[in-house]
């Protein structure tokens, strides 16, 4: 019996090893992973398909754009925007998945904002699509919300020693849209033109909107 | 649980490492991985605070060395062998050596439009009146479960300011067990910089959390 126990441990030991292996091919494990679930009737190939073609080609941050440059020339789409995010950003066509509960922050000129998940990579899919790899990845993880200056720098923006920095770490179900300060000069500009200066990374808080050519 | 995925104010995991016109996805699988993810999330047999929690208990050094759809897939493997659908022997071969339980829907190609614009909304009526307001002094829960819960170890015990009441969720630390939505209010909660991180802390910083209710106390 003693030896079969210890048989069994070995078993088991060895199992754990085996374990990490599993992964180290990612391309033939998610292979083999939707082929037993298909076998088992459990999911439809073209169901992800579809969802694949729609965070390529409709969901991403052409949509926060268009919030953004709505905001900037809208007042009253701006107020509605702060009063209910979720219902004004619904009005432009943009809700469902990783959007239900949307909330809008304003930057300043006092106050930069940055939003960041430190429990997982929430992200305000709706307006912005998939999130980016270093979004959900450890380093801005960890730094965002102890040295968000130091990793603002990593983007390429020094923000003045006095200006403040607000972190809204995505703890709950709400999903935070920055709405970066107008750049001067774009008075004249159209909604269109004006939502080709705001990158996705404008609206995560990483970078400020880009200045007109 | 103070798991691998309570990052915040971890050090020595180098600089963020932006990359210029970011491809969606690094590769087919990942594709095929999120694609996989939402539509067994279709199944209704788990919630998205149990899937969180599956991931979170990767083992830490598996966690921290593993792309974010290595992640989901690890994840989802927990999921599917929980609750009867798959099990890892039969991803390991890549054949199908059981049936599976019985899901409440499979997601099929032409219900993919309609489930995503739909989402999962949390919001959920409760029958008390808030417990505190816009402007209230509040210290955090200080607490270590090993079961799953939404307050980062950085912002536990700590004294913050109740900035907004933003309506009443679904409470993850419960519905993650299966022990029923329960939901309560929550409130964007803001700390100065210092109280959180102490000497040499950045003053002009100031971080929130969303904190559900059963997570503070007043002072």
């Amino acid at each position: 019996m003693k030896e079969m126990g210890m048989s069994a441990d070995h078993h088991h030991h060895h199992h754990d090893h085996h374990h990490d292996n599993r992964y180290s091919d990612m391309q033939a494990r998610v292979r083999a992973l939707e082929t037993v679930l298909t076998e088992k009737g459990l999911i439809d190939p073209a169901a992800i398909d579809v969802i694949v073609e729609t965070y390529e080609t409709k969901v991403g941050p052409r949509n926060g754009a268009h919030v953004v440059a709505k905001a900037w020339s809208d007042p009253q789409f701006a107020e509605w925007l702060k009063e209910d995010a979720t219902a004004a950003i619904a009005s432009l066509g943009y809700a469902g998945r990783q959007g239900e509960h949307m909330r809008a922050v304003f930057n300043t000129p006092e106050t930069h904002n940055l939003v960041v998940c430190t429990l997982c990579s929430c992200y305000p899919w709706a307006v912005l699509g998939l999130p980016p790899v270093w979004y959900k990845a450890p380093p801005y993880r960890s730094r965002a919300v102890i040295d968000p200056r130091g990793v603002l720098a990593e983007f390429g923006l020094t923000l003045p020693d006095d200006k403040k920095i607000r972190v809204w770490d995505s703890t709950a179900e709400l999903r935070y849209l920055v709405i970066p300060e107008r750049p001067d000069g774009t008075e004249n500009m159209s909604e269109e033109e004006l939502a080709k200066l705001v990158s996705r990374d404008a609206m995560i808080g990483t970078a400020i909107a880009g200045v007109p050519a | 649980m103070n798991g691998p995925h309570d990052l915040g104010g971890q050090m020595g995991f180098g600089p963020v490492a932006p990359e210029k016109d970011e491809p969606y996805f690094h590769a087919e699988w990942e594709k095929r991985a999120l694609g996989i993810t939402l539509s067994c999330g279709a199944f209704g047999a788990w919630t998205i605070d149990e899937s969180r929690h599956a991931r979170e208990n990767i083992p830490p050094a598996d966690y921290l060395s593993a792309s974010y759809y290595e992640i989901w897939t690890r994840g989802l493997e927990m999921l599917l062998e929980r609750h009867g659908f798959a099990t890892r022997g039969e991803i390991d071969a890549g054949v199908k050596q059981m049936e599976p339980a019985t899901p409440k829907r499979i997601l099929k190609a032409d219900m993919v439009p309609a489930a995503l614009a739909r989402g999962g909304p949390c919001d959920r009526p409760v029958e008390t009146e808030p417990l505190f307001r816009r402007g209230d002094k509040v210290r955090t829960k200080n607490f270590n479960p090993k079961t799953h819960t939404r307050l980062p170890r950085y912002a536990r015990a700590k004294v913050g300011v109740v900035e907004a009441v933003q309506g009443s969720y679904v409470f993850p630390d419960d519905n993650a067990h299966r022990k029923g939505e329960n939901p309560q209010w929550v409130y964007t909660v803001v700390f100065g910089a210092g109280e959180i991180w102490g000497e040499g802390a950045d003053p002009t910083l100031t971080i929130s959390v969303d904190a559900w209710e059963s997570y503070l106390e007043r002072l």
